[in-house]
């Protein structure tokens, strides 16, 4: 469907794009993996020492890799787990007939425009804080004992935080997925003696099948990579009780300067990412066909 | 000026061969319709004359001059296409100037041909408005606006009326022909519709699986079809093929007779049954049923009172028979 | 085609979803309130502290104690010059790979894509020293091409899908007409997806003003974004309820407003124009 002309032309006009990202993926990797095999600690700089394989060796044997990497899928899971059920019964909800439509529907949505650190912060002092959070007066008054959250459930809390942050997202593309809905097929299969659960699992469930795959690519590879909501309220704590991954690396490379232990780290998480990408894109590859 | 000629030109998309190879030449001035049915490459071969598609061997030339790896916007050509495609973010006027602009004209030269013709086109009144505002009708006129605007070497045209309901067409397909009249230029025009091809064409090509089947005036398609598939092709309704007996009497293979050349008569060499009659008040179609033949698709006056279920007698009109050989071609 | 609803059954909905939104915007309207309150009145319990006199003592201590205005700056600069930045870049890519495909187009989005999916942990160790070597800390030059690069896969896959939905024949149409390939492009293409790129830019933008890994790696206080500003209030500050109250109120307030006004191109955005 082209000439030699435009071909010509477009390859020239992607390859901006694909250098740049092909640079930005492989020159920060590359220095990566070199550091993963070194002793390199920023405390002293210019005496590093070729270490083999010792950075992978103590990062994958430290109990804490294992914690932080429970700890990322817990968090992935469990918010995809939140954010597509509550996505997919706010949706259906909001997508009946009711007053004020327009206004609920921002209010819905705007938790996705609040910064990772803001909604964290608030999260954690003003509603979580054992003793002027809000949960803690609301406790108080009926009489209860107050729950310390990021101390007695850490990683409970962030999921919940993360899954405030993004169930608008599901929500709204969830709902966006409803509305272009075929009437006529509903009402074709109503006719046929179908019930609303009947309904709902042959017709609606199938057609939200696409937009639950988009859901869940874009929040995984968002999710993968949470990072703020942790530096703000836990530091990771107690313990490793909510380290993540990404956490985990940072405090390894930048809190405790060994570069070549955060290194070995990063290379991992790039695995694990990877694996984790192969069939994500499996995924969409069948359902996202462009 | 608009002579354009073909030379070897083949074109395959990967390993499939959509046009084998192929010579045609078309002189200035000239109204050539390529007709064909769906998928036998016409559009193809116009968007390789356009330069929307590289040949993969073979030479273009126009006026003289190679043009086979100049790129579209360096060959003087103007094109209509089947959408339009009209600019939609620009108005009328501004969908009409943008060739002139691109090509660099002086605006006042550019502003007065723009006036011009939208004169010609009755597009006066609708200048300002954008495309989406205006009928298929209209748009379409906008789509020539914008070819005519330029006085390319030679206008393509790739079905531009399909997507314009049937008494519209007819309409279109009168301005387009007035237009080649008054203009004169090289007119390049694809369709699968033989009526548009007939009435419209000085020059018909008709293709098939890429190939040139046959090149000549629509009469002589009509009286002359080199071949089975013109045969089958060129007329409305089709031409009645025949094999078996009927062919052989003749000494042929294929027999062709139109509907229009078989005689509703009191007595004749074929006998059948009626099985459908179309009765249109101008004209009446009959399918008859002919035992030993098959079914033949007859033409009678619009107040022929044969019905579904009548017998009737049939007398092909001898000097209008079409007599085929083995391969289809037309026996001299 | 719509079916009459029951009064009752819509005002049973009504009550439900009016519900169900005040509980998922309260922590937002929680801490707008708040932020009007003095530190004293803000750690009261809820109703005593509603009731308690309205103030903007919060925002000038905040002001005068952080400057708001630069962080503003900053964030407005880096989102925005990222966004353009990976327009520019991306435009031209997305051209291409919508209207002269090849076989392997398809693989080349999909692996842009996967580059996203590249943990950033795995390169902040080298980022970070490359950075500290090329005096790039705390930069904002550094940060935009940091972000221009982490955004650029999403927007090329957005402007791909919007631009696949215009007619090439529009294209051709223009080649036709005498256009070259700029032309095209800038006169053609580009006008005629402006829906498209808004909401592409829209999405694009918030991503970038809500990034809150390399905002916070790369950055202390001189090209600090707000996500940066806000973290300063983690400890101990985080116990002045009020100050950081107004202070999130003033991060997040200039992309809600945006958010809220083009809320119809984000969601399409959103969706990758996968949903329709």
């Amino acid at each position: 469907m082209a000439t030699e002309h435009s071909r010509t032309a477009a390859r020239l006009m992607v390859s901006p794009a694909v250098i740049l990202l092909f640079l930005w993926m492989i020159v920060p990797l590359g220095m990566t993996i070199y550091f993963s095999f070194l002793r390199y600690n920023l405390l002293n700089p210019g005496m590093e020492t070729f270490a083999g394989f010792d950075n992978y060796y103590y990062f994958l044997t430290n109990a804490a890799f294992w914690d932080a990497l429970i700890n990322t899928v817990t968090l992935v899971v469990g918010v995809l787990v939140i954010t597509v059920f509550g996505g997919i019964a706010l949706a259906l909800l909001l997508d009946q007939p009711f007053w004020g439509q327009g206004i609920v529907r921002v209010l819905v949505i705007a938790p996705f425009f609040v910064m990772p650190t803001v909604s964290a912060l608030v999260w954690k002092n003003m509603f979580m804080n054992p003793v002027n959070g809000v949960f803690a007066h609301i406790a108080k008054s009926l009489g209860l004992q107050p729950f310390d959250f990021l101390s007695q459930a850490p990683l409970a809390s962030i999921i919940l935080i993360v899954a405030w942050s993004w169930l608008p997202f599901a929500t709204l593309i969830l709902l966006t997925a409803l509305q272009s809905l075929d009437r006529e097929q509903q009402e074709a299969a109503e006719m046929d003696g179908a019930s609303v659960l009947a309904r709902f699992w042959y017709l609606t469930v199938p057609h939200l099948t696409r937009s639950i795959t988009v859901v869940v690519l874009i929040q995984t590879i968002f999710l993968l990579s949470v990072f703020a909501e942790i530096l703000v309220t836990t530091n990771g704590g107690p313990g490793t009780a909510s380290t993540n991954i990404p956490y985990l690396v940072y405090a390894q490379s930048l809190l405790n300067f060994d570069v070549g232990g955060g290194s070995a780290g990063g290379i991992v998480a790039v695995i694990l990412a990877n694996i984790v990408a192969f069939f994500l894109m499996r995924m969409i590859g069948k359902n996202l066909d462009a | 000026m608009g002579k354009i000629t073909l030379s070897n030109v083949r074109k395959s998309f990967g390993e499939v061969d959509v046009i084998p190879s192929l010579d045609l030449s078309i002189e200035n001035g000239e109204f050539v319709v390529f007709v064909g049915p769906s998928g036998c490459g016409k559009s193809t071969l116009l968007r390789l004359i356009a330069g929307l598609e590289d040949t993969t061997s073979g030479a273009i030339e126009i006026d003289g001059k190679d043009a086979t790896t100049l790129p579209p916007a360096k060959r003087g050509l103007a094109m209509v296409f089947q959408s339009y495609a009209l600019y939609p973010h620009m108005s009328v006027k501004k969908n009409i100037l943008f060739p002139l602009k691109m090509a660099g004209m002086d605006p006042a030269e550019a502003e007065k041909r723009v006036a011009n013709a939208a004169k010609v086109l009755n597009l006066t009144n609708y200048l300002d408005r954008r495309p989406g505002q205006l009928s298929g009708g209209q748009r379409q006129r906008v789509a020539i606006g914008r070819a005519i605007v330029r006085e390319p070497a030679a206008f393509l045209f790739d079905e531009p009326l399909s997507n314009l309901d049937a008494a519209l067409r007819v309409n279109m397909r009168q301005e387009i022909s007035e237009l080649h009249q008054t203009l004169k230029t090289t007119m390049i025009y694809v369709t699968h519709d033989q009526v548009e091809a007939m009435t419209m064409a000085d020059k018909i090509v008709v293709l098939n699986a890429g190939r040139i089947e046959q090149v000549g005036s629509p009469l002589e398609l009509y009286r002359a079809p080199a071949n089975t598939f013109v045969a089958g092709f060129i007329g409305s309704p089709k031409m009645n093929l025949l094999g078996g007996a009927a062919a052989e009497q003749v000494g042929a293979t294929t027999l062709g007779i139109r509907p229009e050349h078989i005689d509703i008569v009191e007595d004749g060499p074929w006998r059948g049954v009626v099985g459908l009659s179309e009765h249109l008040g101008s004209d009446t179609f009959l399918k008859v049923n002919v035992e030993g033949i098959g079914t033949l698709t007859v033409r009678g006056s619009g107040e022929i009172p044969q019905r579904h279920g009548d017998s009737i007698a049939l007398r092909p009109q001898a000097d209008k028979l079409h007599r085929f050989g083995p391969d289809g071609k037309a026996l001299k | 085609m719509a079916r009459k609803t029951t009064q009752t059954r819509k005002a049973v909905v009504t009550i439900a979803a009016w519900l169900i939104g005040i509980v998922i915007f309260f922590p937002i309207l929680w801490t707008i309130l708040m932020s009007f309150k003095s530190e004293g009145d803000a750690i009261k319990a809820p109703l005593a502290m509603l009731s308690s006199p309205w103030t903007l003592e919060s925002y000038g201590e905040v002001q005068a104690r952080s400057n708001y205005a630069l962080h503003f700056w900053n964030s407005v600069v880096l989102s925005l010059g990222s966004t353009l930045l990976a327009l520019l870049i991306a435009i031209p890519a997305a051209w291409a790979m919508a209207f002269v495909p090849g076989k392997r187009t398809k693989d080349l989005l999909m692996w842009m894509l996967s580059t996203k999916m590249m943990p950033a942990v795995g390169v902040l160790v080298p980022m970070y020293l490359m950075f500290r070597d090329l005096g790039l800390l705390d930069s904002r030059i550094g940060l935009v091409g940091v972000l221009t690069l982490i955004n650029l896969p999403i927007v090329i896959w957005m402007l791909y899908t919007y631009f696949k939905e215009i007619p090439g024949e529009i294209l051709e149409a223009s080649r036709m007409d005498g256009a070259s390939l700029r032309s095209e492009i800038l006169y053609v293409l580009t006008p005629m997806a402006v829906p498209g790129i808004a909401s592409t830019m829209l999405l694009n933008i918030i991503l970038a003003w809500n990034e809150a890994f390399w905002t916070l790696q790369l950055t202390t206080s001189k090209a600090a974004p707000l996500t940066q500003f806000i973290a300063s209030y983690s400890s101990p500050e985080g116990l002045f309820y009020a100050k950081l109250s107004a202070a999130s109120t003033m991060a997040i307030a200039p992309i809600l407003i945006l958010g809220w006004f083009s809320q119809k191109q984000l969601v399409r955005g959103l969706t990758f124009g996968a949903v329709k």
